[in-house]
């Protein structure tokens, strides 16, 4: 597998395949399910300082190749998380990727702090969710909004820090500039999509936040777009994401210039999925005389 | 993964499936099922019929995509299973037991009524199917239980008095559901009333929270916490 080797931020991945946040919880269920240690990482569900119930109502509708979600980033709370999660998932030998989130700079400010004191490999720092009312998304869609925030994060912050954006920012190329700026890390992107549906039968929206986030193969090609772009504007390294549910989906992402990449819903259609996404990965570059993904990556 | 034996169709919208699975099933588990690749992007969550240790059958209804192309697959195809999933219904259950079923909410109480006669703690065992339109598998679930009580276009809730029993179970429609349960309240029954819901999933296992359950004791998942709760702690 060394030709998956792969570095980012100082981290040493053996692959470059992530689990993406809010789609493997904290790995515990899927370790039931294969040996999540022949994964590069991964990040776990986007904790707040507080514990959050998420939202009412319809969670998940589907759409024709993919789902929109609008869980509202229920969590247990960064102590809980501490308490019963992160031992657990640092005894793993993958790339331990904490997603942080928050309603308002303050809740963002405290979580980082509480962070600084244990240990973790990597902090992402979610202004995206498409799906947390008076904050999340709402940091990540203008860049000079964000900047206060990622400048004081950074600031505080004594782990690495990876930012997560939002497709739904005005401007993404300037938000990841602006990331790299104020001294992030990496960036990861692209979060869900603000999307939509009605229930015709009642004339109202779907979901009770009105908007959902459209995830899966639906929103592949504009993820690719978007990392394609800010991997031709920024130096520090990019996790991509967005839809990559096969090896040659993520294969485009690295030749598109991601460092490693993220899955997501594609865990929900087969739970090993990134397994196979590892092995067609480690199978193209030995039938291609591809000795580091270093040769293919930013190639276009 | 297992090999398809049978897939009949009972009538216009149930079928029942029965494939080859050799986990130990508990009263009122579910699996995910997928009978394709790619899309729907989403495996269906489906109530045990029936198992035996071999085999696991499903009795299912068309309601979209997924269960459509559930529906065309042939004997001797594939099945992708995932699971025995979710607690189940208590394995521990004694005296006089109801279980309420409405529409496909029925599915799982062929095997928890005969897993209940098995245990020979059960002093009797009374079925309330509900149907909106034709009953499906009447004699099979008369074979399980000493009273089958059905109703086709009405209300099953009606045909119940819950001071008959010790303790009732309910799977269906959330609002059968609920009725139930202040009937139930309203009565003032001793019987605790345990109910099966059918929010929607995704991972099945407890990871994605798209599931969640606002309960008394706070947010659960139905897929791993459930789907089966006391109905006094998610309708209360």
């Amino acid at each position: 597998m060394s030709r998956l080797k792969t570095e980012f931020a100082g981290a040493a991945f053996k692959n470059p395949v992530v689990l993406a946040s809010g789609t493997c919880g904290f790995g515990r269920e899927l370790a039931e399910c294969f040996d999540i240690e022949k994964l590069g990482g991964l990040s776990s569900k986007g904790m707040m300082i507080h514990p959050h119930g998420g939202n009412d109502g319809i969670r998940i509708w589907e759409t024709p190749s993919g789902i929109m979600n609008s869980v509202g980033l229920e969590n247990p709370g960064i102590e809980s998380f501490i308490e019963k999660d992160l031992d657990w998932i640092n005894e793993k030998n993958v790339v331990n990727i904490v997603n942080l989130g928050g309603h308002a700079k303050e809740d963002y400010y405290r979580g980082v702090e509480r962070l600084n004191d244990v240990h973790l490999d990597l902090l992402e720092l979610n202004i995206s969710c498409p799906n947390v009312k008076e904050g999340g998304m709402n940091f990540g869609v203008k860049t000079e909004a964000a900047r206060e925030l990622v400048r004081e994060v950074r600031k505080i912050c004594r782990h690495k820090l990876v930012v997560k954006l939002s497709p739904n920012a005005e401007d993404i190329v300037s938000l990841a500039r602006m990331c790299e700026e104020e001294g992030a890390d990496g960036v990861s992107l692209t979060n869900t999509f603000l999307a939509m549906a009605i229930d015709i039968k009642k004339k109202a929206p779907l979901f009770n936040n009105g908007y959902a986030g459209l995830s899966g193969p639906a929103i592949k090609p504009i993820a690719l777009r978007m990392v394609h772009q800010v991997c031709k504007a920024v130096k520090i390294p990019v996790m991509g994401l967005g839809g990559i549910t096969s090896w040659q989906d993520a294969i485009e992402f690295i030749m598109a210039g991601a460092q490693v990449v993220q899955i997501g819903t594609g865990t929900f259609m087969k739970p090993d999925i990134s397994l196979d996404i590892i092995a067609g990965m480690e199978k193209y570059l030995k039938d291609n005389h591809i000795e580091s993904l270093d040769e293919i990556r930013g190639i276009v | 993964m297992g090999k398809i034996l049978t897939n009949v169709r009972l009538s216009d919208d149930f079928y029942l499936i029965e494939a080859e699975e050799k986990n130990d099933v508990k009263a009122g588990q579910f699996y995910l099922l997928r009978g394709w690749n790619e899309y729907p992007v989403l495996s269906r969550p489906i109530s045990v019929f029936d198992a035996d240790g071999e085999k696991v059958s499903f009795l299912y209804k068309t309601v979209g995509k997924g269960t459509e192309i559930i529906s065309n697959l042939l004997p001797g195809e594939e099945l992708i299973l995932q699971g025995p999933y979710g607690n189940g219904f208590p394995a521990d259950i004694k005296g006089r037991v109801a279980m309420v079923g409405g529409g496909v909410g029925i599915a799982p109480f062929y095997y928890t009524a005969k897993k209940y006669k098995e245990s020979g703690m059960c002093d009797q065992i009374d079925l309330y199917l509900g149907f909106s339109g034709q009953a499906v598998l009447e004699k099979e679930y008369r074979s399980t239980a000493d009273n089958v009580t059905i109703d086709i276009g009405g209300f099953i809730t009606d045909s119940i008095n819950p001071l008959d029993y010790d303790v009732i179970l309910a799977c269906g429609p959330e609002i059968m559901m609920r009725v139930l349960y202040e009937k139930c309240m309203k009565l003032n029954a001793k019987a605790p009333l345990y109910v099966s819901m059918e929010n929607r999933m995704a991972c099945g296992m407890g990871m994605c929270k798209v599931c969640t359950c606002k309960t008394k004791s706070g947010n659960k998942t139905a897929c791993k916490d459930g789907p089966v709760f006391l109905g006094s702690e998610v309708f209360a």
